[in-house]
């Protein structure tokens, strides 16, 4: 049911760099339909030359007449960053995706418990805007490398609370008596790596957070495994189609003329979903839960494979 | 000829846009969602072009909906957690009633600063997103005095849909205050049939899925008996006896068609679902004058099984309704007639 998104041309209005390895791009409309406004914690997708990356966006939910995206230089990655640090400049057109609501801050929650470790910040930019006009109460526990903080600008924000670590270390340290310390309906929020994601949920686990409190969202995916070869029948079109080693069952349907959405590549995001009517998927993503993997019917094709030698999908 | 032209050439709106719901000559339970806005044409006319639906009933709809607020504050809720939401609402309500109806109202935004300027009101107004001290009433409860739809909004959490916020003063056998707080599953708990079949948690699936960039809509029915907007639990002592008392000479007056047209929208802010109940009565001599509606109708009410005319509220009195139906309609039918004379 999800109906395409169709995509907006925003001209670049502005560019900063904080520090020398974060760049803030501020887009317009270019044409004459508005931006719209978004959900707190929204990332887009931006057409980088071949790629196309997801980005948070860091400005106020309500403002529409500008979005504002924070891109880390991602050195040894596929290249999108390295795109929009070296090739774009002031004025240039890029072609976007609407805002798609991956990350939105529980409504319920008597109290926030925000934390984030490096370019992991960028969604809370968004909550702490829309937090300041709702009055929502929010804490913000932010860790980052170096001494330089290329996201200053939220201790301005009005209401903010914010407690800055430098070094993964000092986080860990605060951890147990920041998660012990949280009044009753407080919820959690973590985004950054998923190494340091596990570590804090895990560790909220076990001193009795409750599983529906607990709120993340990675910012790295998994690695698609080469894996073995093996088949896709489509059930709806008819297609049958080899998937060889080292290709991803999105790729091999794409390449079909199958207009599989898709998002983020790393089995993260969950838009390209795919019901599965016969076979066995092999896992490989951090998007469908537990009891969702087990029971075999859906599979995301940008990272997960076949158990065996077939798949019959729902496509 | 189709049998369109066979009508009179000046139906009012209310019957030309009347949102005739049956497709077909029977009425079962299903999720029948579809993409919203788009023109529904019917026999004479057509409806759907808009989300918001400004008609012949507007002033006299808001001013019953005062009284009834002024009665019974809760008909309006919003949840503590809810108040984002109802901003959402706020805003997406009013653009929705500038969009179907430019001749009349006007929508500015700049930052959090909206003008709002209603003609058919003489309503001006300018108020702060978030300040609630800039409009007269709490936001859910003052955009329902520009509108005439209810308004519901859910809270999406722990993988399910919850009724924390609403303005309905409209409700069709049902109670706002009753339901507030419940999960989309556990207030639809009384509807018969659609359990065992798997309509509700595929429909909660459905509206958990749904984006700001697309609304969609789908259509309920009842009967009611007089032009009465407010068919809710509360009133019950009010309005019920009227099923039982009803006499077959009063069918084609007093017996209303009652149409809900449901539009479901995702808040673009908040998150929160959005549900408009849009109620429409027709009066069943009115239907008649489209006799393809009467007969359908007919056909529909009389083969509705026990439990789900039950469950509507209309097994003590359909029969009434059916059969006052089938005279008219033969007394309309010129082959018939002849026949009869």
């Amino acid at each position: 049911m999800t109906a395409a998104a169709v995509p907006l041309t925003v001209a670049v209005a502005g560019i900063e760099e904080p520090t020398s390895d974060v760049r803030t791009l501020r887009l317009v409309s270019a044409t004459s339909a508005p931006l719209s406004p978004f959900a707190p914690g929204s990332n887009i997708e931006v057409q980088c030359g071949e790629r196309r990356n997801a980005y948070s966006l860091i400005g106020d939910p309500r403002d529409t007449s500008q979005y504002a995206i924070s891109v880390l230089r991602v050195a040894d990655g596929s290249g999108g960053s390295r795109f929009l640090h070296d090739e774009v400049r002031r004025g240039d057109l890029l072609t976007i995706s609407p805002p798609k609501s991956a990350f939105a801050p529980p409504a319920a929650a008597r109290h926030h418990l925000l934390i984030a470790a490096g370019i992991g910040v960028t969604p809370f930019l968004s909550y702490a805007r829309a937090f300041a006009r709702t009055g929502a109460s929010y804490e913000l526990h932010y860790v980052h490398r170096a001494r330089q903080d290329p996201h200053a600008g939220l201790l301005g924000l009005p209401g903010a609370a914010v407690r800055r670590y430098v070094g993964r270390e000092s986080l860990a340290a605060s951890l147990p008596e920041l998660l012990d310390a949280a009044g009753v309906g407080t919820h959690l929020s973590v985004c950054g790596p998923p190494a340091m994601i596990d570590e804090v949920l895990d560790l909220a686990r076990t001193r009795g957070w409750p599983e529906h409190r607990l709120h993340s969202e990675r910012f790295v995916g998994v690695e698609a495994p080469a894996g073995e070869p093996f088949t896709a029948r489509l059930a709806r079109s008819g297609q049958t189609i080899a998937i060889p080693s080292g290709t991803s069952l999105l790729d091999a349907v794409r390449g079909a003329g199958v207009d599989l959405p898709y998002l983020c590549r790393q089995g993260v995001c969950g838009e390209c979903k795919v019901r599965v009517l016969a076979g066995t998927p092999a896992h490989h993503d951090l998007h469908l839960t537990s009891a969702q993997k087990a029971a075999g019917d859906l599979v995301m094709a940008c990272v997960s494979r076949c158990e065996g030698d077939e798949l019959e999908l729902d496509l | 000829m189709t049998p369109a032209d066979l009508l009179p050439q000046t139906l009012p709106a209310r019957i030309a846009r009347f949102p005739f719901p049956f497709p077909r000559d029977e009425y079962r339970y299903t999720a029948n969602v579809q993409p919203a806005p788009a023109f529904e044409p019917t026999v004479v006319g057509g409806w759907g072009d808009t989300v918001v639906e400004v008609d012949e009933h507007y002033l006299a709809e808001l001013e019953e909906r005062a009284e009834i607020l002024a009665e019974d504050p809760e008909r309006s809720i919003t949840l503590p957690h809810m108040k984002a939401a109802a901003w959402d609402a706020v805003l997406y309500t009013l653009q929705g009633f500038a969009d179907a109806r430019p001749d009349v109202a006007r929508l500015s935004i700049d930052g959090d600063r909206v003008r709002w300027e209603n003609d058919l009101l003489n309503t001006a107004i300018e108020f702060v997103v978030g300040d609630e001290s800039t409009l007269p009433l709490d936001p859910l409860t003052w955009v329902g005095t520009q509108v005439q739809e209810d308004i519901c909004l859910l809270d999406q959490r722990e993988g399910h849909l919850w009724l924390d916020a609403g303005l309905v003063t409209f409700a069709a056998d049902w109670s706002l205050a009753f339901d507030i707080g419940m999960s989309f599953l556990e207030f639809h708990g009384p509807v018969p049939r659609v359990h065992e079949a798997g309509v509700m948690p595929a429909a909660e699936q459905f509206l958990m899925r749904l984006t700001p960039e697309q609304a969609y809509r789908r259509t309920n029915w009842t009967l009611t008996i007089d032009r009465r907007m407010d068919v809710s639990t509360e009133k019950y002592d009010v309005w019920g006896k009227d099923r039982r008392l009803l006499t077959l000479e009063e069918v084609g007056e007093r017996v209303h068609l009652r149409v809900e047209v449901q539009h479901l929208v995702r808040l673009p802010v908040s998150g929160a679902v959005m549900f408009y109940i849009r109620s429409s009565m027709l009066p069943m001599h009115e239907l008649l004058l489209v006799p393809e509606w009467a007969a359908r109708a007919r056909a529909v009410i009389e083969e509705l099984p026990e439990d789900m005319a039950d469950y509507k509220g209309i097994a003590r009195y359909r029969h009434l309704v059916v059969q006052w139906l089938d005279a008219q309609l033969e007394a309309d039918d010129p082959q018939s007639a002849a026949e009869a004379a």
